[in-house]
């Protein structure tokens, strides 16, 4: 029973990873709580949801709601945030602005789609398999196989190519990778891509889990996806993907043995117990105020 | 825009030169409201405002003064209206007492948020005040025996004096709604103009150095969480009183991301700002109806126009004014008046 | 006895020594200056004597208290005030505030007392902004009172630090390189400004870097190198101490710029 309910965590977890990933990539780049992800997501998800009710198929959906939404996140940054930044605006500027755009992305979803819950294709189906003596529904392990690729993706790029390291670059210290000849705007720019990616994905799959599309999805799923990322130490990659995980299995633990009610607040009651020890995550680095 | 500009602190500064005058007129103009004959409808808009009024400078004490981003401020508003409902309608306890215990049920929630964020700053925080705000909300819906969970909390007394009860369509709410945005107003700038005020803007302009110069920074930062709850807390108390009716959703994340919105627009740290951005932001939906499915793509691009254009908010920034000194100090010899005009700003 | 005791403290950040067993006096009435290459402890030292960081070994006593491992409000109640090497003023807030965050300890009332404006309250805020106005005007800054700390011209800003950390009623004053980023000009002003405040009555340690200033007006100087004592004494003796000469080889040694000196004085 907990082993079954811990496999069906993780599968859960993965997209949360994912959505968390997405926060600290332009965490770590620009220390931005980027508040438009969970929007971001919903859009995604939606995007997909038009491609398919347009008969493009589903591999295609795909395609569509990640060019779409990374499209959407590129711009957001290029006609909202670089002008603040240009003009050294202070944090919470750039974060009161994405709350903004996460206003407007929501409530124009709600008024293009209508804000009725709309049913979304299964992604696969062949059957359920049993790992272990655990039943997993197919949907489960094509969510967590998918997610799964997307995370070796991502880490192959930020660690392993040229724009990674550029990216890397850009994250320790701005000044000096721009002084070293990177673009630094363009890394923030491909950055967002990257992050609307992740949500776009998170989207799809999660509107496949469930079979479900609604504008207001990206609320609860962008708070999650955050505080798997702020518990792993935001900014720090591994450190969202096990928060993800970890948010998984306590939700669906609490699922099983508190009922469906405590299933929301359960992230945020792990989240704050981790905080309370460990002031910056798990892995998060202490933040000392040096004199 | 400069002669705007310029205009503007003309007028603001006549203003506050007859304040001794203009205060009165205008607590006079804004009692005699409910005698004008107005909808309910209109009456119930305007206590909505002063509510946020409350609220907004309940946040304005830890986002503008202390520098610190609350993303779950509805959940001590919250506690405020919880507590003063459920004494009232359950164990049927009058409305004054039930607002005291609402003004503690904030405080209480406000020092626990505070004990438990006082080594946490900036994102963290703010994750943190989210979190508790779901915590809060989790425990409304599934503790049924005393919330009644989903169903909300129905019958809530109205309060009367001596006998006559107060509602929305005789004036009283609004009369009390008066008095209480008052209590709020004057219990910020008291707590401003004082060793604590300067205590928590140092903290918010340098901690480390604040700690060094003898501030007791954890203990004003709890401190200051605590009376932004209580404060929370009053207007709760009042909601759920004007309302009669209140559940989870009363408060949930998207008023704690409009009094957020209200205080930024406003300007962080202004307290004229927080009743101006309540009454425009709160009104706004109200009076353009028709435009209100649209009502929050208007608020995102009122927020991301104020943010790249007056990122101070609308009343807020850096007062250009001599600071004022308590009476009978007096001012540094060789210091002319003119001099003092133009060395600010 | 002396009024700041330090005896044999030791910092260790995570295997590596920072300070070892340095020990130094400040009497009562007198400057002294620790000197040292870059990365030579000084500012940890400063740190630990302050309570931002906790000492691995040996004590700290001042006015025949110890004070060592304390928290920071403890020590400047007790009476050690600092500045900071890069300026940490509170730019936003009025000159005045600045200074009347610095009197936070001696202003005595409640909450309750703020709240209801009560005599106590205003005779508390009436005294501490007239003991801030008169501060000011003592070290010329007078004029600025209404002023925003970021607006200050630099030399200003320093002059600023000093006044909040005089304000808590510190009996040491500790300056974390005053003069670092100054012109010849305004350090030699600073050094006027010192031996003025040397004057009035304060015991100042001083850490810096600017050889003219410190050769000038300390009464006795230490010299630190990788986190031990390495010399103490006259700054005439230090100026010609063999192995101080050494540690500072190659990073300008010790000059003396003996135009702007005699110009400002």
């Amino acid at each position: 029973m907990v082993l079954e309910q811990v496999m069906n965590g993780i599968m859960l977890g993965m997209v949360y990873a994912l959505i968390a990933v997405g926060y600290s990539l332009v965490f770590g780049i620009l220390r931005l709580l980027n508040m438009a992800h969970g929007s971001i997501y919903a859009f995604g998800a939606h995007m997909a949801l038009f491609a398919v009710a347009m008969n493009w198929g589903l591999p295609a959906a795909f395609l569509f709601a990640i060019i779409t939404t990374g499209i959407l996140e590129m711009l957001m940054d290029t006609v909202i945030l670089a002008p603040l930044r240009a003009k050294n605006a202070p944090n919470i500027t750039c974060l009161i602005s994405v709350i903004g755009v996460s206003y407007i992305i929501q409530n124009m979803l709600m008024i293009v789609f209508d804000s009725t819950k709309k049913t979304f294709p299964k992604l696969f189906d062949f059957g359920n398999v049993e790992i272990f003596g655990i039943t997993l529904t197919s949907a489960q392990i094509s969510m967590f196989l998918i997610a799964l690729v997307f995370l070796v993706i991502l880490t192959v790029i930020v660690n392993y190519t040229k724009v990674g390291l550029a990216m890397r670059a850009s994250r320790e210290n701005p000044k000096a990778a721009n002084l070293m000849g990177i673009d630094v705007r363009k890394i923030v720019t491909f950055t967002f891509f990257l992050s609307g990616m992740c949500a776009a994905v998170a989207g799809v799959l999660v509107s496949g889990y469930y079979q479900m599309v609604y504008c207001t999805m990206g609320t609860e799923a962008g708070l999650k996806g955050f505080s798997a990322a702020v518990l792993g130490g935001i900014g720090v990659l591994y450190g969202s993907v096990v928060g993800g995980v970890v948010v998984g299995i306590a939700e669906a633990l609490a699922v099983a043995f508190l009922g469906g009610s405590f299933r929301s607040a359960t992230a945020y009651i792990v989240l704050f117990l981790v905080l309370l020890i460990r002031p910056s995550g798990l892995f998060g680095k202490d933040n000392v105020d040096k004199v | 825009m400069k002669k705007l500009t310029a205009m503007w602190e003309q007028t603001t500064d006549f203003l506050l030169a007859k304040k001794k005058i203009l205060i009165p007129v205008v607590y006079i103009l804004l009692a005699s409201v409910p005698f004008l004959g107005l909808s309910q409808y209109f009456i119930r808009v305007l206590c909505l405002i002063g509510i946020y009024a409350i609220l907004t400078m309940s946040l304005n004490l830890i986002a503008g003064y202390m520098g610190q981003t609350s993303m779950g401020h509805a959940a001590l508003y919250c506690l405020g209206g919880y507590f003063s409902a459920l004494l009232g309608s359950k164990l049927g306890w009058p409305f004054w007492i039930t607002m005291l215990f609402g003004i503690a049920g904030g405080a209480l929630g406000g020092l626990i948020l505070g004990l438990s964020t006082m080594r946490l700053s900036g994102s963290y925080l703010a994750v943190i005040t989210l979190a508790f705000a779901e915590v809060v909300e989790m425990v409304v819906l599934n503790w049924n025996s005393v919330t009644n969970g989903p169903l909300g909390v129905r019958n809530i007394p109205r309060p009367s004096i001596f006998g006559w009860e107060l509602t929305t369509s005789n004036g009283g709410f609004y009369w009390l709604m008066l008095v209480l945005v008052t209590i709020a107003i004057l219990v910020s700038i008291c707590v401003v103009n004082s060793k604590f005020g300067r205590a928590v803007r140092a903290i918010k302009e340098d901690e480390l150095a604040a700690k060094l110069m003898g501030v007791h920074t954890a203990s004003y930062k709890v401190q200051t969480i605590v009376l932004s709850g209580a404060m929370a807390g009053m207007a709760g108390a009042f909601y759920a009183s004007m309302n009669r009716y209140i559940d989870a959703n009363s408060f949930n994340f998207d008023i704690s991301m409009t009094i957020l919105c209200i205080v930024i627009f406003g300007g962080l740290g202004s307290i004229p700002g927080m009743i101006v951005g309540s009454a425009l932001l709160i009104a706004f939906p109200e009076v353009l109806r028709s435009l209100s499915d649209y009502r929050f793509v208007v608020y995102g691009l009122l927020l991301i126009f104020m943010m790249r254009f007056r990122p101070q908010g609308l009343l807020g920034g850096l007062s250009k004014k001599p600071y004022k000194l308590p009476a009978g100090v007096s001012r540094p010899k060789g210091q002319s008046e003119a001099e003092r005009g133009k060395q600010v700003g | 006895m002396a009024l700041l005791e330090v005896n044999g403290i030791t910092k260790v950040f995570g295997g590596l020594v920072a300070v070892e067993k340095v020990e130094f006096k400040v009497n009562q009435g007198e400057i002294v200056s620790i000197i040292g290459p870059n990365g030579a402890g000084k500012t940890t030292i400063f740190n630990m004597l302050t309570g931002v960081y906790k000492v691995n070994d040996g004590t700290i006593v001042f006015d025949g208290k110890e004070i060592h491992n304390k928290q920071p409000r403890e020590i400047v109640k007790a009476g050690i005030a600092r500045t900071f090497q890069n300026i940490r003023l509170f730019p936003t807030m009025r000159v005045i505030e600045n200074v009347l965050v610095g009197e936070h300890i001696n202003v005595h009332y409640r909450f309750w007392d703020l709240l209801f404006k009560t005599k106590k309250y205003r005779e508390e805020e009436k005294k501490a902004a007239q003991r801030a106005i008169d501060l000011l005007e003592s070290l010329d800054l007078g004029g600025e009172i209404d002023n925003y700390a970021k607006n200050l011209p630099y030399g200003m800003q320093r002059k600023l630090e000093i006044a909040r950390a005089i304000a808590t009623n510190a009996r040491l004053l500790i300056l974390d390189e005053p003069a670092a980023g100054m012109n010849p000009q305004e350090s030699a002003e600073l050094k006027e400004f010192i031996l003025k405040l040397r004057d009035m009555g304060q015991t100042i340690l001083l850490i810096e870097h600017d050889m003219s200033v410190v050769m000038d007006i300390s009464d006795r100087i230490y010299v630190i190198d990788h986190g031990r004592k390495i010399a103490e004494g006259l700054p005439k003796e230090i100026a010609v101490n063999q192995q101080v000469i050494t540690a500072y080889l190659g990073s300008g040694g010790v000059k003396k710029d003996d135009d702007t000196e005699k110009e400002n004085s």
